[in-house]
């Protein structure tokens, strides 16, 4: 009970903080915490594979990408609505999803990451390569935010980075809120139960393959949402978004958070994005100091941040009895 | 050629320790940039930078066995793989600080500066003398792994890893050893291949990377012969590709990466096992 009023607390000041930050603070810092959202909302759609269900994809690059040419697709070619703009973009990096996991879930373990691994840099290629569509290594450039329309009634600009802030942040609010809700689903302890003995969930009459495929797909689309706020963010769509390196993003960050947690990825885009720019400013090799960083958790705190967190919140509290 | 170096010792610690290390692409990397520091500052002779350059790698490859990967073994897949990716951002990065971020072109080496004529056209010297190295290479490794008595161990500790353990081998030694000979291999083809491709820069190791686990994969982890093999078909795949599919070669690359997963993960070439 106690837990729950702090948790609850703990929320409430983080959206407050949220929804404060354009209000007091730079245009700096207001760009900074939209990464950080994006980040965010990549993460934890992604942590639902990795964290929930155990299975490690370096191919969900592939699908944030899905997300921002979708979205720039749309906008260039058929209509400017902001929110359609994005589902279209979700639905693209879905059904790319899709195919992609129809091949990859028949594997597990190592093999389920090369499967992933050749089909997001199948799609890096195909970006980079076919030219007349995607323009190349330029990718799409120039993609505006018009302002929401409803039927021509309520017209909500997000032309300002303010603006747009709210946009991103109710979406996060929303796609995290969603995921939470997948966790503590009964779908969602299915896919804890696939993690931790596939064999028994199998007897159990589980059809792992397509809960795998289900999850899959999820997070695929939480990555094309993320992918489609980037490109409107910064009116471009780039082909490096499908690249493996930037598949390993959403790993490194719920290894930085902790792993098996909802608050961990979250945690860990924070962290993440605040250390790219805090030592940026020190010292041009962020890269070594991040490599440096995940060796330690790695080695010693697997938990990541939010499980030495509480711990020590345990430990503050004293030995519990029973 | 190189990749086919790179693979083998990539596929090898795969065989093995059961890792698959993304680092490997990084003591490609290192091996080219100790050779031709070595070259640089000890006088100009190839040979011994080949053989020195190799060497820091392998004391590199040591620290980076015996005194992080050896603690995760027992770990679930993704900790080993992101511990490796780690030391791809550690050793990129050192590089950078060390040698520059630019890129590096290697001295010219004069003993292979010659061409040689074939059937009437000509071949630089040093290519054919790579032709030549990477069978030689696969030799010498498939007579080791079946001949000598080290190789009957690497054997016996890849197909039973408690089994060797119990009939006296002692695996964390033989672990650390196998990986330390992957990383030679590895730094051997950066070293053969710098000269070659004629620059060095810090990003030369993710690319290569890439190519190795495809090889790799192709032709079945673990396996060496399928990992030469493998490194033969992307070779012919790709120039093929180049020359009349010039958009598509890295990506039927993929497809074939995916459809080799599929139908036979455990590559063409690799036994049941």
């Amino acid at each position: 009970m106690k837990n729950r009023i702090a948790s609850i607390l703990l929320t409430t000041l983080v959206l407050a903080v949220l929804v404060c930050i354009p209000l007091v603070s730079g245009r700096f810092t207001v760009y900074l915490a939209m990464r950080v959202m994006l980040l965010g909302i990549f993460a934890v759609g992604y942590n639902l594979l990795l964290g929930q269900t155990g299975l490690l994809s370096f191919g969900h690059g592939a699908f944030y990408a899905a997300g921002a040419y979708g979205m720039g697709f749309f906008w260039l070619h058929l209509s400017p609505h902001p929110l359609l703009g994005i589902a279209a973009g979700i639905l693209a990096a879905a059904l790319l999803a899709l195919l992609i996991g129809f091949f990859c879930v028949r594997h597990t373990e190592i093999y389920f990451a090369m499967l992933t691994l050749a089909f997001g840099m199948m799609v890096f290629s195909l970006i980079w390569n076919v030219r007349g569509i995607t323009g190349g290594d330029d990718g799409l450039v120039g993609i505006m935010r018009d302002p929401i329309t409803f039927f021509g009634l309520v017209k909500i600009p997000i032309q300002k980075d303010t603006q747009y802030y709210y946009l991103i942040l109710s979406l996060f609010v929303l796609a995290v809120w969603v995921v939470r809700r997948i966790r503590i689903s009964p779908f969602g302890l299915v896919l804890a139960g696939i993690r931790e003995n596939t064999r028994r969930m199998e007897f159990a009459g589980v059809s792992v393959r397509n809960y795998r495929l289900a999850v899959f797909v999820l997070s695929g689309a939480f990555a094309g949402l993320a992918g489609s706020l980037e490109a409107m963010l910064e009116s471009n769509a780039r082909p490096f978004m499908a690249h493996w390196t930037h598949s390993g993003d959403p790993i490194l960050v719920s290894l930085l958070g902790g792993l098996h947690t909802l608050t961990g990825p979250l945690v860990g885009s924070l962290i993440f994005v605040a250390m790219r720019e805090i030592v940026q400013r020190f010292t041009e090799n962020w890269m070594l100091w991040f490599g440096v960083v995940l060796l330690v958790i790695i080695m010693g705190f697997r938990g990541g941040v939010v499980g030495v967190v509480r711990q020590l919140a345990e430990k503050a509290r004293g030995p519990r009895g029973g | 050629m190189f990749i086919w170096l790179v693979a083998s010792g990539l596929t090898l610690i795969f065989g093995v320790l059961g890792v698959l290390n993304f680092a490997h692409g990084s003591f490609y990397m290192l091996g080219a940039y100790f050779c031709f520091t070595v070259l640089r500052h000890l006088g100009a002779n190839f040979w011994i930078g080949l053989l020195l350059g190799p060497l820091f790698v392998c004391a590199v490859g040591y620290v980076v066995e015996r005194f992080f990967l050896r603690r995760v073994y027992h770990l679930a897949l993704p900790y080993q793989l992101l511990l490796t990716f780690a030391f791809v951002l550690i050793f990129d990065n050192l590089v950078k600080i060390v040698w520059g971020a630019g890129s590096l072109s290697p001295p010219k080496l004069d003993i292979f500066g010659g061409a040689v004529p074939i059937l009437g056209r000509k071949f630089p010297a040093y290519n054919l003398f790579i032709i030549a190295v990477g069978p030689l290479v696969a030799l010498g490794l498939g007579l080791m792994i079946d001949k000598t008595w080290w190789g009957r161990i690497i054997r016996a500790a890849s197909s039973d890893r408690e089994m060797a353990s119990a009939l006296g081998v002692r695996v964390p030694v033989l672990f650390t050893s196998v990986f330390v000979f992957g990383c030679w291999l590895g730094a051997i083809g950066g070293g053969l291949a710098a000269p070659y491709v004629g620059i060095m820069t810090p990003g030369m190791g993710e690319t290569i990377i890439i190519e190795a686990f495809i090889v790799a994969v192709i032709g079945g982890l673990g396996s060496l012969k399928g990992a030469f093999l493998g490194a033969l078909i992307i070779g012919v795949l790709s120039a093929f590709g180049t020359r009349y599919f010039p958009t598509f070669d890295m990506f039927l690359i993929f497809i074939l990466m995916a459809a080799v997963l599929l139908w036979r993960p455990q590559g063409l070439f690799g036994g049941a096992r």
